[in-house]
């Protein structure tokens, strides 16, 4: 499947900008400037983007706790983002939600979410307005290879069968939850196959194929958008970084690791696809280097400058009205 | 011989080692207790024991069999545990952080709590549920949460929180030896505390609150976390020439109403500091309680610090301006003389 040039600048853009933000995050959180629990994106670029690469911003997302991909894919300011993981007031939930909390309704954009298996019930009630107000928005329901062990993900992929909404399940399978290996705490091999009993297609690809990725979003999505009901898309990716910031990660197999980190890596296997065959120029794709490592400095310097919250945003936004 | 001093995970850990020596029927699960299930260069060991590292090394000494990981699917593991527990085993399942009990929450209150009494008293539910509470770490609203109030409000559950190491140790051992299902509050800030723990296995009574400070002009009845910030607003209220009783009930359910009743006989006077929201909680409780049983005892209203009827902000400054500090207690207690 071709993809259309801009597209093509866009998409590098958008995995580095993940990359470059997350590598960022990883560095100040080390230097005790970001509080709290990060749970970094990076290796598993390719999903977020060549899935995002379909939408608009009218169109809905659910997240997780390694939500930051996701959010730079749907197009949230990193600025707001990253001074919302400073805990600043120009943060993009005004710094009261953090790194786990990071939403922005006017990208569709419906939270990061630090419980497991929380999103995808959510999905089910963006899809739901979509169908009911009859409009072709989607929704993408991100969830890990843990989650898909959660009932709420279960319950969720029945009613979005029943209700024909407009879904794409997309299981990010990074082969752990935690410490603990995809293999251990899943019944099947390929968490794909669950599709069968909620009568949706499902289909297993390599996530760190941008354009597997995107050739099976482009499905999927065009099958919601046409009133289709949902599909069930698993990604087979991997994390670059722990589980979260602090973690050993002796679970994980060193030579694996490695070479996920290197041949397997996503951008990497995105250039190498597209530099040989003249599609980007190595002068374009430096371009966007620059444009992105600018990009991430200034956030950064954004989001060290901006002043925390005044305290009193302790008691505001609880209720709309009390 | 110096006494010997461990952490406030040490002693549980081995409050749960000393008891799964003791008693073979003792097993525990839940997510990353162990970690690194199945993977073939960790030879069995653990990668994780539990992500504050609560259960490490258990794994190692008692097997797979009995240290389990699970899947992250609360409502299956933790029902599954009081299905166990109802039929002779007797489980210390670990929710890793007490928000997570959402997920799981039927499993609980409709299940594991009532089971004995819709039974007519022919079942029994010996489980223990560890779980991590408390802010201070910066882990914003689902992950921060203190939600014994919630849980001391449903008959048939008993509720634990410890604020010392030595209290741990021997409240999770009375805990896995009771017939009942007991939820066991972590403070998420408590991994620095160390104090003096005896190295045999002891047990310390439900229902028996312990006098953390004796004092005689103010009862400063704290919970968890607020046993520390007592005692340092107690340091403070000294220099403002008062006295303070911090009490420490221990446990919530069942509750220790005569040790309160009888220190705010000797004070007169009554904080409640609790980490809770503000509505509905141990602190409304017990001051509803020292109202109708306590009342002429009274020199003055009965105060409670609390944290505020607001989810758990990120941001530091609004994380700290939240949590309840000595400095609230002590100036809550001032506010009586
Ligand atoms: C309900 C719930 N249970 C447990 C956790 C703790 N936890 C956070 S992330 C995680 C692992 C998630 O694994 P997976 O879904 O594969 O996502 P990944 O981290 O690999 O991206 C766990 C157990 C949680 N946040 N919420
Ligand atoms: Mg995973």
């Amino acid at each position: 499947m071709d993809i259309p040039k801009d597209k093509l600048l866009w998409i590098y853009e958008r995995m580095q900008l993940i990359r470059v933000f997350e590598t960022r995050v990883s560095t100040e959180f080390g230097k005790g400037k970001i509080p709290g629990f990060v749970h970094l994106y990076a290796g598993e670029e390719a999903v977020a983007v060549g899935i995002c690469a379909h939408l608009t911003d009218a169109d809905y997302m659910t997240s997780t706790h390694r939500g930051h991909g996701h959010c730079v894919a749907k197009g949230v300011d990193v600025r707001g983002m990253m001074a919302e993981l400073f805990g600043k007031a120009t943060g993009i939930c005004k710094g009261k939600g953090g790194s786990m909390h990071i939403a922005d309704m006017d990208k569709g954009m419906l939270g990061a979410n630090g419980i497991v298996g929380g999103g995808p019930p959510l999905a089910c009630g963006s899809g739901l307005t979509a169908k009911t107000n009859g409009t072709d928005q989607v929704t993408i329901c991100f969830f890990g290879d843990g989650a898909s062990e959660q009932g709420t993900l279960h319950e969720s992929l029945n009613l979005a069968a029943i209700w024909k909404l407009p879904i794409i399940f997309v299981a990010e399978n990074n082969g752990y939850a935690e410490s603990t290996p995809a293999h251990y705490h899943c019944s099947v091999e390929n968490i794909a196959d669950r599709a069968a009993a909620y009568n949706m297609p499902g289909v297993t690809i390599d996530g760190n194929d941008l354009f597997a990725v995107y050739e099976s979003a482009h499905e999927a999505v065009a099958r919601a958008r046409a009133g289709q009901g949902p599909s069930l898309l698993e990604c087979k990716t991997y994390r670059h970084f722990g589980h979260f910031e602090g973690d050993a990660q002796t679970y994980k197999i060193a030579e694996e690791n490695e070479k996920y980190r290197t041949e397997l890596d996503p951008i990497k296997r995105f250039k190498d696809a597209v530099l040989p065959r003249g599609l980007i120029s190595e002068d374009e794709l430096a371009a966007i280097d620059q444009r992105v490592n600018a990009a991430i400095d200034e956030a950064v310097t954004f989001a060290e400058d901006s002043p925390f919250p005044e305290v009193q945003e302790t008691f505001t936004d609880v209720y709309v009205n009390y | 011989m110096a006494e010997r001093e461990l952490n406030f995970g040490e002693a549980l850990n081995e409050a749960m080692r000393q008891e799964m020596q003791r008693d073979p029927k003792v097993v525990i699960m839940g997510e990353d207790v162990a970690g690194g299930a199945d993977v073939d260069h960790l030879e069995g060991d653990d990668a994780w024991g539990g992500v504050l590292g609560v259960t490490k090394g258990l794994v190692k000494e008692f097997g797979r069999s009995r240290v389990i990981d699970t899947p992250i699917s609360e409502s299956g593991f933790i029902g599954a545990a009081v299905g166990a527990a109802a039929t002779g085993l007797r489980p210390i399942a670990e929710m890793m952080f007490v928000g997570f009990m959402g997920v799981c929450f039927d499993q609980l209150l409709n299940q594991g709590a009532k089971l004995r009494y819709m039974f007519g008293g022919k079942a029994k539910v010996p489980l223990v549920i560890r779980t991590i509470c408390g802010g201070g770490y910066r882990a914003a609203a689902q992950h921060s949460q203190v939600l014994h109030s919630l849980f001391t409000h449903i008959p048939g559950l008993k509720t634990v929180v410890p604020s010392t190491p030595y209290d741990a140790k021997g409240l999770l051992i009375s805990a896995i030896r009771d017939d009942d299902l007991v939820i066991f509050f972590e403070d998420i800030t408590f991994g620095g505390i160390k104090g003096v723990v005896p190295e045999e296995d002891y047990t310390i009574p439900f229902g028996k609150a312990d006098i953390k400070r004796a004092g005689e002009d103010v009862t400063i009845v704290a919970i968890g976390k607020m046993v520390h910030h007592s005692l340092t607003a107690a340091t403070e209220l000294e220099k403002q020439g008062k006295s303070a009783e911090v009490l420490d009930p221990r446990t919530l359910s069942p509750f220790d109403e005569e040790t309160v009743l009888e220190s705010v006989e000797k004070t007169g006077r009554l904080v409640i500091a609790d980490e809770s929201h503000p509505r509905c909680n141990v602190a409304t409780d017990i001051a509803a309680m020292v109202a109708d049983k306590g009342f002429d005892y009274l020199n003055a209203p009965i105060k409670m610090v609390s944290a505020p009827h607001t989810p758990v902000p990120f941001s530091p400054p609004l994380e700290d301006h939240y949590l309840p500090n000595p400095q609230k207690i002590s100036e809550a207690a001032l506010g009586l003389f």
